[in-house]
């Protein structure tokens, strides 16, 4: 771990009212591979994180292990100040004491994936609506009402009715987007939202994503676009071999990189 | 010509021979032929889907429950199954009833002719079943079941929502595959005295002699049941694969 982490570590204030996501020391290994070793990362309500790194680096992995996607082998995670139960599984790993509690705090954590993963039997307005009326158990009338609120605003309102395969990778992703609006989260996060995308198709979706941070809300973002990590989040983490191995604020860490794995990284995106 | 007039008093006879009574026996064999298919079909949704989880359950012991019942169930001829069935049944039912004392010691209970006959090929049917939902399970697109997942939805929530529908979606065509397989293995419970077409056809040729005109017949009842139920599912797989094909 470099320096320069520590410090940030160190400094770090306690989980406290602003805290939105809080790890501490999460490690995650599959099979002989520790894909993350030691991973902590504190968001504050409103920060829009990118989170960098090259492919194996353990981006993903940190942010499905947020939401128990992926089980942690060690390490906690609060979310909105409250921590994820763990216990000891019999054969010694670790695995959510609470399963209750765990779907409730996934209800608060909406993602956005990099194939869509829209539920292919339903139409996009259904999509919006099946998890708030079943996990949130919201009226349905006022769920449609919001759902089509939410797809005039993501612009595909036109789309409401149609199946998610007959939609391009930009509706889809812009109607996922909506989706997970629709359950009011309190931290939003995106696994490579534009990562599956034709490149004409990419700007559609930061669009979306930019007016989201724009208005305040809480994301961690794992992605590929340096623009959108430079130009629009509040901070920035770059992960290497598992490890954190630098955060700051975007503007600097572009200006200056703390360390010489990220001067690398960014110079072989601008080649 | 002699051999047309022969044909002509051929058919005379067999209009004589349906119109007589053999004709609306015949009908009510279709009738007991598919409620037995019907019914087989239902009891094999149920266990179907079971076996089907069992196979796919990360429990070992479930899972070898499960093989060892599509295993069996597709390996035994199914006339073995329905014997074992029908008599094995009326041997348990009556050693039940006898030590209990509900009958006499010399008595005995048989086992209702169509409940047997339709859990043996009920039992049968599946095992074929569970094949198909299990192929159908594996292949929903992993990624809607995580999603399902990750906004929060218990397991039941993800049955209900994301797994059932998409099943029977992919299961469409293979279940229409089984329901002409469990057509045609409603005919063996004629063993049973179940009287459905198969059993009909048996008594009609056997008591008038004309073997070649009652299973004719019968055999093309049979071949227009399995065909009208061929664009019955079509239609099925269109609906429920509306989400996949493009709208017109």
């Amino acid at each position: 771990m470099s320096a320069n982490v520590a410090a940030a570590a160190k400094a770090a204030p306690p989980p406290g009212d602003k805290s939105a996501i809080s790890v501490r020391d999460m490690r995650k290994c599959f099979g002989d591979h520790e894909v993350l070793k030691g991973i902590s990362l504190e968001a504050h309500k409103g920060d829009v994180i990118s989170i960098l790194g090259s492919s194996g680096s353990g981006k993903s992995t940190m942010l499905r292990c947020i939401n128990l996607l992926e089980t942690p082998d060690s390490g906690e995670v609060r979310v909105d100040g409250e921590l994820i139960k763990m216990k000891q599984s019999r054969d010694g790993r670790q695995m959510p004491a609470d399963i209750r509690q765990v779907e409730r705090i996934r209800a608060n954590l909406a993602m956005v994936f990099q194939s869509f993963n829209l539920w292919s039997h339903m139409t996009v307005l259904e999509n919006l609506v099946a998890a708030p009326t079943h996990v949130l158990k919201r009226p349905r009338a006022e769920c449609l009402e919001q759902a089509e609120a939410l797809l005039k605003r993501v612009g595909i309102w036109e789309r409401r009715n149609y199946y998610p395969p007959h939609m391009s990778g930009g509706q889809q992703q812009r109607a996922a987007i909506a989706r997970a609006l629709a359950m009011n989260p309190k931290v939003m996060l995106f696994d490579e939202p534009t990562s599956a995308l034709d490149p004409e198709l990419v700007g559609e979706v930061l669009r979306v994503m930019r007016s989201l941070a724009e208005e305040g809300r809480t994301m961690l973002v794992v992605t590929h676009e340096m623009g959108f990590a430079r130009d629009v989040s509040s901070k920035v983490m770059f992960l290497h071999k598992g490890e954190v191995d630098s955060v700051g604020e975007p503007k600097e860490m572009f200006a200056k990189p703390p360390t010489p794995q990220f001067k690398q990284f960014i110079a072989n995106f601008n080649k | 010509m002699e051999f047309l007039s022969d044909l002509q008093a051929q058919f005379s006879t067999a209009y004589e021979l349906l119109a007589a009574g053999w004709g609306v026996q015949l009908l009510w064999g279709i009738g007991w032929t598919l409620a037995v298919t019907v019914v087989s079909m239902l009891i094999g949704a149920v266990l179907g889907s079971l076996v089907a989880s069992a196979k796919l359950s990360h429990r070992g012991g479930l899972r070898f429950i499960g093989e060892s019942y599509t295993t069996v169930f597709r390996g035994e001829p199914e006339l073995l199954i329905i014997y074992l069935f029908y008599y094995g049944g009326t041997q348990v039912l009556t050693g039940v009833a006898r030590s209990t004392g509900s009958i006499g010691s010399t008595d005995i209970l048989n086992m209702p002719s169509f409940l047997g006959g339709v859990l043996a090929v009920g039992i049968i049917s599946g095992a074929y079943q569970a094949e198909v939902f299990r192929g159908s399970f594996l292949a929903i697109h992993r990624g809607e079941l995580e999603a399902a997942r990750a906004y929060g939805m218990s397991a039941w929530l993800r049955f209900r929502l994301v797994i059932v529908p998409q099943v029977l979606r992919l299961a469409v065509p293979g279940l229409g595959n089984v329901w002409q397989l469990t057509i045609k293995d409603s005919a063996l419970i004629s063993v049973t005295g179940v009287a459905e077409l198969m059993l009909t056809a048996n008594k009609a040729a056997r008591s008038t002699h004309h073997s070649l005109l009652f299973y004719t017949v019968a055999g093309i009842l049979y071949l227009v049941m399995t065909s009208i139920s061929t664009p019955i599912f079509e239609k099925a797989e269109r609906y429920t694969s509306r989400s996949f094909t493009r709208p017109k």
